[in-house]
């Protein structure tokens, strides 16, 4: 789960890391008014969840307190394209009005935890500003680890490998192995999946601070973080996919074709959509039905695909183990009853209780294709929708 | 033969009162596999499912002689089960519980270090051995005995190619679910080696998925250490970047995490990929007419 950068900067300032002052404001007015208390120049910051906003103009500085109730006016309100979002962008409902720093340089810093390893591991690079992804790819010589035990936790040997390697030096090495052990700390305490300060700057007199801060969690841990939970902003997340939340469908992604798919388990859905686009087609989400007790997540997937205009024909693909396909047959029917299906049904079933799922259909009467496997369903369900262009 | 499950295993179930436990618990023993015990805190002294039931690991392993343990515990506990059964000295633990903490796991996993069992999973379907022992939720029907080693990261795509192999007439040695998650138990390199080593393994087919550095891990191994076949097919092609998809380790974060770089690594490694999900059996069939 993802929260905002001012967020974060509220969280990073109560465990000790210097951030710039400021404020959220979610109307202009409220950004002359935290401008005037800052004083000075001020930076209007955009709060979406997505990166690239400097370069999108999703960041811009205020001389005076009217220039800031200017730029916010700009951006509030506004749906801000990012390369990172869709060309529909995200919305701007609120932005961060903070004191615009003198940087003399911009360093990179962040923990999370490392596959291969199984360690948290903390990176610092004096390559700031830009994505790790790059400086990997550019200079990986410049990018430093500290491997962390998480039974002795961060050690300040750690602390001063990273900052020589960030080229610091006097009181900004105590200062710096400080700030990552409360960084580390923030990780660990909140479920972190990614606590990241890029960039962190050196002002230009001396000073460290947070100038940009993302932290996102892992979504398994936030049963135990309640205060975290509520940070969550709905309306940075896909319209369709909030939907299929609310119903009760977790493993939902927006796709950008035209065939709705509803599989269970992620691996086999993931394998559905790669098969769909071999065989000429495009899907149009990623659903993973989870195992089942009873039909609504099957009543509310088809819910989901007659509320999508973009859906031309539906493939059905469940190999019953836990989930069981006299369930999904049911719910399959239930479905049919409730609503108009538009659009041609494929549905391949097999595993558990897989004779009394075909019955139940059978039964029915209700008009679908029939798919003996996995490829057959696939095949279909593209000239299905090929047929429904027409 | 086999690798980590077989005629002689005896299998306890961690969670077994529960409504997954015992669904599940009651399948694997109509499959044949031999259930000695069950741990709930809390129901020790009783019996389920005609099972004895014990409070503590250490207890039900020195009554029992249990050397294999199955877990349906729920994830805000499921950590302190493995920990406990890594303490009282459990040889295998197969770990079925969705939605561990990751940093529940990071300390798993710091605990396993220099002890000598074994984690399977979490977040998996489990370990078969056709025609000896089932420890999991799979389908048993749909399973074979035979010569293949299958290892996945999936559950239901297992379950998929699996019977392909099997309606080709193609037996299964073991079917290992790796599971899932970000941070599993066992590694492919991990069954690999197990599979290299198994005399009655003749080739390896190895079901992987976006996210992670896995899929290049095991190809590294299969390219200097693995002298049987390996057929390999990677989910996610079609999965957009930094998109969860559904397991929690199955997310592009960087450029390794891609479909299209696993198949390249695996390829170069010499692992014959399979075209399609679907064409995994018949590939697999190919490979070993070719032996």
């Amino acid at each position: 789960m993802k929260i905002h950068e001012y967020q974060a900067k509220v969280l990073l300032a109560q465990y000790g890391i210097p951030v710039p002052r400021g404020k959220v404001a979610s109307t202009p007015t409220e950004a002359r008014e935290v401008a005037t208390e800052v004083g000075n120049k001020v930076a209007i910051k955009a709060q979406v969840y997505a990166g690239g906003r400097g370069k999108a103009g999703g960041i811009n500085i205020a001389n005076s307190p009217t220039e800031a109730k200017k730029a916010a006016s700009q951006l509030i309100g506004t749906r801000l394209v990012t390369r990172q979002t869709g060309p529909e962008g995200v919305p701007v409902s609120e932005v961060l009005v903070e004191e615009a720093s003198d940087v003399a340089r911009e360093l990179y810093l962040s923990v999370l935890v490392d596959g291969t390893s199984r360690l948290p591991v903390m990176m610092a690079s004096e390559a700031g500003g830009m994505e790790i992804e790059e400086v990997a790819q550019s200079a990986p010589e410049k990018i430093f680890k500290s491997y962390i035990d998480p039974a002795i936790g961060f050690q300040p040997f750690q602390g001063r490998k990273l900052a020589y390697g960030m080229n610091l030096d006097g009181g900004q090495i105590g200062e710096a192995t400080r700030l990552m052990a409360n960084l580390y700390r923030l990780f660990v305490d909140k479920d972190c999946s990614l606590a990241e300060i890029n960039p962190l700057v050196v002002t230009v007199d001396g000073k460290l601070l947070a100038l940009d801060a993302k932290l996102s969690f892992d979504d398994n841990s936030l049963y135990r973080h309640k205060d975290i939970q509520g940070l969550h902003d709905r309306e940075q997340e896909e319209p369709l996919e909030i939907q299929a939340r609310d119903w009760g469908i977790n493993n939902y992604v927006k796709m950008d074709g035209d065939i709705g798919c509803m599989v269970n388990g992620a691996g086999l859905a993931m394998a559905v959509n790669d098969l769909i686009q071999y065989c000429g087609g495009r899907a149009a989400n990623f659903l993973d039905i989870g195992t089942l007790n009873n039909t609504d997540r099957v009543v509310n997937s088809f819910k989901m695909f007659v509320a999508d205009p973009r859906i031309k024909a539906v493939l059905v693909n469940i190999f019953g183990g836990m989930a069981r396909v006299d369930v999904i047959a049911r719910g399959i029917v239930e479905a049919y009853q409730q609503m108009d299906i538009p659009f041609p049904v494929v549905i391949r079933l097999a595993g558990t209780n897989l004779e009394e799922g075909q019955h139940i259909l059978a039964e029915s009467g209700i008009s679908f294709i029939r798919a003996n496997d996995f490829y057959d369903g696939a095949r279909k369900v593209v000239e299905a929708a090929k047929g429904a262009k027409k | 033969m086999s690798i980590l499950v077989d005629e002689s295993t005896r299998l306890l179930v961690q969670g077994i009162t529960g409504s997954e436990g015992s669904f599940h618990t009651q399948r694997c023993i109509e499959y044949g596999t031999n259930v000695v015990a069950g741990v709930t805190p809390g129901k020790g002294g009783s019996k389920h499912l005609g099972v004895p039931v014990f409070n503590t690991m250490e207890k039900a392993m020195v009554e029992t002689g249990a050397n294999a343990s199955l877990m349906f515990v729920p994830p805000a506990f499921a950590a302190d089960g493995i920990l406990e059964a890594i303490d009282a000295g459990m040889p295998l633990i197969v770990c079925i519980t969705e939605g561990i903490p990751v940093l529940d796991m990071v300390k798993v996993h710091r605990y396993l270090k220099g002890k000598t069992t074994r984690l399977i999973g979490p977040n998996c379907p489990g370990v078969m051995s056709p025609g000896k022992c089932k420890a999991g939720i799979m389908v048993g029907e749909i399973h074979l005995p035979g010569s293949v080693g299958v290892i996945s990261r999936s559950g239901t795509l297992t379950y998929d190619v699996v019977s392909q192999l099997t309606s080709l007439g193609i037996g299964q040695s073991t079917c290992v679910g790796i599971g899932g998650d970000a941070l599993p138990g066992s590694t492919f390199v991990d069954i690999l080696k197990l599979f290299q080593a198994d005399q009655d393994t003749k080739a390896v087919v190895l079901i992987g998925e976006i996210g992670g550095t896995m899929e290049q891990e095991a190809a590294e191994f299969i390219s200097h250490k693995m002298t049987k076949p390996v057929v390999a097919f990677v989910a996610g092609s079609t999965a957009p970047p930094g998109k969860r998809m559904g397991h929690a380790g199955a997310i592009i974060t960087g450029s390794a995490g891609k479909a299209s770089e696993k198949i390249k690594a695996l390829s170069q490694a010499g692992a014959t990929i399979a075209p399609t999900p679907a064409e995994v059996g018949l590939t697999t069939k190919r490979v070993l007419d070719g032996l």
